[in-house]
């Protein structure tokens, strides 16, 4: 054969590769669709409008539970990745001893561990602590929040680790630097493609986030996922459109912020 | 050349890997100035020394003394010891300028005086021109001058090569192998170099130490490696040997009347110290034997002759089976006489023979 064999040229690949493309973006596509629609329902067009996200702004419950998302998620992303850094430095800048890969599995526990099981675990924790503390804040969301970001924060920094060239830091030390200098002028700019990857991960996992915080939030802590939630029960009306079309555009926004922030650094 | 102070002393040192001993009490003393060769066979814990020199790890046991200071229990960044990786280890994040400048970056210096030194490195490694290029736009000579730049910035005590040139193909390894040595004796900085090639060995060191299994077997200059190997291993590992088996006929002071089992009877230096008896076995280059028409110390069958452009080859039948080879100059025109077969007469070059340590 003159081509080189590639998946590309198997029979029916492109067919199979845009009904995947299709099934993925079809509803997305949809759903921004009908955030523009100026009709009542959900089912019918009926000509362009804003008027579901003037709604939906002029909506106080609404845009108390973005910004509450949007308190949350950057707060818990931040601390996420500060953790994970420091998890995946401790767990690669170290000669294997027995345990280790314990600890990267304990570290890892949100990703296998049913999240509906964390939920009701950290509901009776925090249930009590409330009771004992009187304290009701937003500090209970931040701290689920952060535990369960760790791991995503944890995988992309632990992989740029992994692939970086221990000599570099060796070398660093050997010109001179202290164990902080070395972190500050050689680990942390060759990390911090991977810190950034992590810090996106963390935050668009945190801003999605239904079930926990659904359980550990105090009365009126709506997030915007748990009030669109609550929504449903009620009657749907294209502002969820509208609102989900936002929320879309601000995952959009910030993963191509941090690409582009990426691809500039490396 | 050990006259001066030593810059570098190690003391039984030792070193081990959960079963596997790396460094096996090994002691030698480094002078000032001095283009020192660790050479040995892959494995040999070459590499561990250095390292336990640069710091990056520590000894089980045994004094690492710089300057008479015992250095052995301090952080690399505490040493005034610098390294040359092998693989470079260039921070691809900085430019050829900012990795020159890190070291004394590090130290504190002041601005004005790391744009001098910088620059003055970059003259020294002669690459001016590359100053503000990244370091991931160098070919790998290049590289390898930044990395030398870099680790002589900050004038170290002892410089620290391990196999610096094993990554560059043959012809740029010759050019940087002068290179190598231009700046040795321009900056006058003692320079401790690992190699498993035993002609970089003998042409740049002043002095090479020999390493098998975790321990110096020999530290000499490269002739009185090559000439007078102390033992069969250090013999056969630099250079090409030939070995005779034998019997010890008689001992005269620093020379031993030798009984080869291919017949006929050699004189053979005798290493200081050893006092053999019985079996013996002689060493002896292939290029520190002669043919003769008739005499000579023993007679063979000639088997092969190879021609090798400079030299020709001649491997010889001994009587008692084993093989011997000879190396002849060439000379222009001139054609080798005899066919294989015929009977040869083969002597030593006066003091060629030793016995060696087995
Ligand atoms: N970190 C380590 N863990 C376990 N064993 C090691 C380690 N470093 C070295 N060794 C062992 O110690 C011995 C000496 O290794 P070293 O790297 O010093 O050899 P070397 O002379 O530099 O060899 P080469 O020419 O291949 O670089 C080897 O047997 C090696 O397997
Ligand atoms: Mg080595």
């Amino acid at each position: 054969m003159a081509r080189p064999h590639s998946v590309r040229h198997q029979r029916g690949f492109t067919f199979v590769a845009l009904l995947c493309f299709f099934l993925l973006y079809l509803p997305m596509a949809t759903m921004v669709v009908f955030a523009f629609n100026a009709g009542n329902t959900l089912g019918d067009l009926d000509g362009f409008s804003l008027r579901w996200f003037r709604a939906a702004w002029q909506n106080d419950q609404i845009v108390e539970a973005l910004l509450r998302s949007l308190t949350v998620a950057p707060v818990a992303a931040c601390l996420a990745t500060v953790a994970a850094t420091m998890a995946a430095l401790a767990t690669t800048r170290t000669t294997p001893y027995r345990g280790l890969a314990a600890k990267v599995a304990f570290l890892n526990q949100p990703l296998v561990v049913p999240e509906i099981v964390t939920a009701v675990a950290l509901l009776v924790v925090f249930a009590r602590i409330k009771v004992w503390t009187g304290y009701t804040g937003l500090g209970y969301l931040i701290a689920a929040h952060t535990a369960f970001c760790i791991p995503f924060a944890y995988l992309p920094i632990r992989a740029r680790l992994e692939t970086m060239d221990l000599s570099l830091e060796r070398a660093a030390a050997d010109l001179y630097a202290r164990p902080w200098a070395v972190f500050r002028w050689i680990t942390l700019p060759l990390l911090w493609p991977g810190i950034l990857a992590g810090f996106m991960l963390a935050f668009v996992v945190s801003l999605d986030d239904v079930v926990i915080t659904e359980f550990i939030k105090s009365a009126g802590q709506e997030t915007l996922p748990t009030y669109m939630l609550g929504q449903l029960r009620r009657n749907v009306t294209p502002e969820m459109n509208a609102i989900s079309t936002v929320f879309l555009a601000i995952s959009v926004a910030v993963v191509s912020l941090f690409f582009l922030l990426n691809r500039k650094k490396t | 050349m050990a006259a001066a102070a030593p810059a570098i002393e190690v003391l039984d040192l030792a070193k081990s890997f959960g079963e596997a001993r790396a460094l096996d009490g090994v002691s030698v003393s480094i002078g000032e100035n001095e283009f020192f060769t660790l050479l040995g066979p892959s494995g040999c814990g070459k590499t561990t020394l250095l390292r336990m020199i640069a710091g990056f790890d520590f000894p089980d046991a045994g004094e690492i003394r710089l300057h008479g200071r015992d250095i052995a229990g301090q952080p690399p960044f505490a040493r005034p010891v610098n390294t040359v990786f092998q693989n470079y280890a260039l921070f691809p994040h900085m430019t050829v300028a900012q990795n020159i400048g890190f070291g004394l970056e590090m130290q504190g210096k002041r601005h004005t005086e790391i744009a001098a030194r910088v620059d003055a490195m970059l003259a020294l490694v002669r690459m001016e021109a590359l100053r503000e290029r990244r370091t991931s736009q160098l070919s790998g000579g290049q590289q390898q001058r930044v990395a030398l730049a870099r680790a002589l910035a900050p004038q170290p005590r002892v410089l620290l090569l391990d196999e610096p040139l094993s990554a560059l193909d043959l012809k740029l390894r010759k050019e940087m192998q002068g290179e190598l040595k231009r700046l040795q004796l321009e900056t006058g900085i003692t320079f401790i170099f690992v190699t498993h090639d035993q002609e970089e060995a003998l042409t740049m060191s002043d002095r090479v130490a020999v390493m098998s299994g975790g321990r110096i077997l020999q530290v000499g200059t490269p002739r009185e490696i090559y000439d007078s190997p102390r033992d069969r291993f250090v013999a056969d590992f630099i250079g090409e040997a030939n070995f005779l088996a034998g019997e010890i006929a008689g001992i005269e002071g620093q020379h031993a009347r030798v009984r080869l089992a291919a017949g006929g009877t050699v004189e053979a230096g005798l290493p200081a110290g050893l006092a053999p008896n019985g079996r013996a076995t002689v060493f002896v280059r292939p290029e520190h034997a002669e043919l003769r028409a008739d005499g000579g110390d023993f007679r063979g069958k000639l088997d092969r002759v190879v021609y090798f452009g400079t030299d020709t080859h001649l491997h010889i039948r001994l009587a008692d089976g084993s093989d011997f080879v000879l190396r002849q100059q060439n000379s222009p025109g001139g054609h080798f006489g005899l066919d294989p077969g015929a009977e040869v007469a083969v002597a030593f070059k006066p003091g060629a023979a030793r016995v060696l340590r087995d």
